[in-house]
């Protein structure tokens, strides 16, 4: 893209968007390799596949627009949506499940807006929210990570390869073997029998916060968001709304009656809190460009993840979350645009 | 009381009038409302829905339904939609030469036929209205303030106007599914 130049003083930005993406990438090793050795390597078989099919789509959509198809299909913006988006996935996935959340996410929430730059909604998040409403099933399928316990079998390579292209596993493993409820099902499941957290907790799935392995790949991907901020890519006003807005509605609940609703240590380090708060809203395209617009669009997602953890029917709410506010955003920038210097009101 | 707001968040978020039950999007869609006017015409319309809603709920029960008339409900809803859609014309009119398009708004007849499936009481239909019109009220809003963006990206040229808006409402229609099982 060129920009006409303006009447000096300019000043050189140093950061493009391939090397932008490419530190959000570095950012998110540390959480892909404990996703690996917590899952197995599901995750960079459905990585591969995302991004496999982001590319195809987005080459497609550039050739019908008449773009140049070269600078934007190697900028990393698909690769960095095709690996968050498969960081949402079960690590036992159908390819066909990936395929269609990517050709959705990048063919219809991202160029059909206008392509990079101009997408109102996530496109990461909107492939996701896509096949987690339409095939529920296939999203709820999480095999019990490798936390030491010996009762589940854990499926290999050669299994999750198979699972993924055929949509079965080999003879010998059952759905039932393998996949486990996830903390924030067993939560939501426990809660709605009328079982007391300290009952729920004691399912060797929990771990000191959230799920056992899960509480890790989380703390990778605070890590990752803490680069990112040190490297200045993104801001601290969005995950710092994120997470205080879960973490203030779920300390609340909590003080209330703690039997009945799971800790804040728990909202924090389960689902996709600390992945969407740092990696997703701060999408600065689809996040309001203001500093007060960032703190009350990231409230608003803990707020509302919060509300559909709790009273919703999903277990996890971060997705939807994100998409709810990704549509508040010209709004949130209209009602916090900065002061005219020099002028009142 | 309980029973009550969530019969009203129910009807503003997860039975959203526009997003779920596809009612009123001629006035989200269309051109017609400038930034300006959403708010008047987001609380006419709020206010229009609620009291359609409470007399429709009268009517019916006073009257269609201890004379085994139900088979009338459409064309007595329509009837007393138009008296309360011009009332509040006639009373607003001091504030604007007209309030565009509430006349034309199928979610007030929608709403009205609704109440009788929906609510047990009086209160309980007043409270459906209420949140109908909040849910459309919000939805306006998002998507008066969304339109400039909408109009200056470089949407495809086939996709241009109503079709992107309409991708548009499908996309938050998809994300306000999230609330599902709210108010169960």
């Amino acid at each position: 893209m060129r920009f006409a130049a303006d009447l000096p003083p300019q000043w050189h930005a140093t950061v493009s968007v391939g090397g932008m993406m490419r530190t959000v990438l570095y950012a998110l090793v540390p959480a892909l390799l404990a996703h690996v050795w917590f899952y197995g390597a599901g995750i960079l078989l459905n990585s591969g596949i995302a991004l496999l099919a982001a590319l195809a789509t987005e080459a497609a959509c550039l050739r019908l627009g008449g773009k140049p198809t070269a600078p934007d299909l190697f900028d990393g913006s698909a690769l960095v949506t095709a690996v968050l988006f498969a960081f949402c996935l079960p690590p036992l996935c159908p390819w066909w499940v990936t395929v269609i959340g990517m050709v959705f996410g990048i063919g219809v929430a991202k160029h059909a807006y206008g392509g990079l730059g101009y997408n109102i909604f996530n496109p990461a998040m909107a492939g996701y929210v896509l096949v987690l409403v339409s095939f529920p099933e296939a999203m709820a399928l999480w095999p019990a990570p490798d936390i030491g316990d010996l009762d589940y079998l854990r499926p290999d390579l050669a299994a999750t390869l198979h699972y993924c292209l055929l949509g079965s596993l080999p003879d010998g493993l059952t759905i039932d073997a393998v996949a486990r409820a996830t903390t924030l099902d067993s939560a939501k499941e426990g809660l709605g029998l009328m079982r007391t957290m300290d009952e729920i907790r004691a399912n060797p799935g929990f771990g000191d916060f959230g799920g056992a392995g899960w509480e890790w790949i989380s703390n990778c991907i605070a890590i990752g968001g803490f680069v990112l901020l040190l490297r200045g890519v993104i801001r601290w006003h969005t995950p710092a709304a994120v997470l205080g807005g879960l973490l203030t509605m779920a300390t609340l609940a909590w003080l209330l009656d703690p039997n009945t609703h799971p800790s804040p240590g728990f909202h924090l380090f389960s689902g996709g809190a600390m992945l969407g708060a740092f990696f997703i809203a701060t999408d600065p395209v689809s996040s309001p460009t203001t500093a007060r617009g960032r703190l009350i669009y990231g409230a608003g997602i803990g707020i509302l993840t919060y509300a559909i953890r709790t009273f919703g029917s999903y277990a996890d709410g971060v997705a939807f979350a994100v998409l709810l506010m990704n549509v508040t955003v010209p709004l949130l920038e209209r009602w916090t645009r900065p002061r005219v210097y020099g002028r009142a009101g | 009381m309980t029973e009550l707001l969530l019969i009203t968040v129910a009807a503003a978020t997860v039975n959203n009038v526009v997003l779920v039950r596809l009612l009123g999007l001629c006035p989200v869609l269309g051109h017609g409302t400038p930034v300006g006017a959403v708010r008047d015409v987001s609380l006419a319309t709020t206010g229009v829905l609620t009291l359609t809603a409470g007399l429709s709920y009268l009517v019916d029960q006073w009257a269609l339904v201890p004379y085994g008339l139900p088979y009338l409900r459409i064309i007595s809803f329509l009837g007393l939609t138009l008296l309360v859609v011009q009332g509040t014309n006639l009373a607003l009119r001091r504030r604007h030469s007209q309030l565009p398009l509430i006349t034309t708004n199928c979610a007030v007849l929608g709403v009205a036929l609704l109440t009788t499936g929906a609510s047990a009481s009086f209160a309980g239909a007043l409270a459906l209205g209420l949140g109908a019109g909040l849910g459309f009220s919000l939805v306006l809003t998002l998507f008066t303030t969304l339109r400039p963006r909408l109009e200056q990206a470089p949407v495809p040229e086939p996709l241009r106007g109503p079709a992107i808006s309409l991708i548009t409402v499908g996309m938050l229609s998809l994300a306000i599914l999230g609330f599902s099982g709210f108010g169960a």
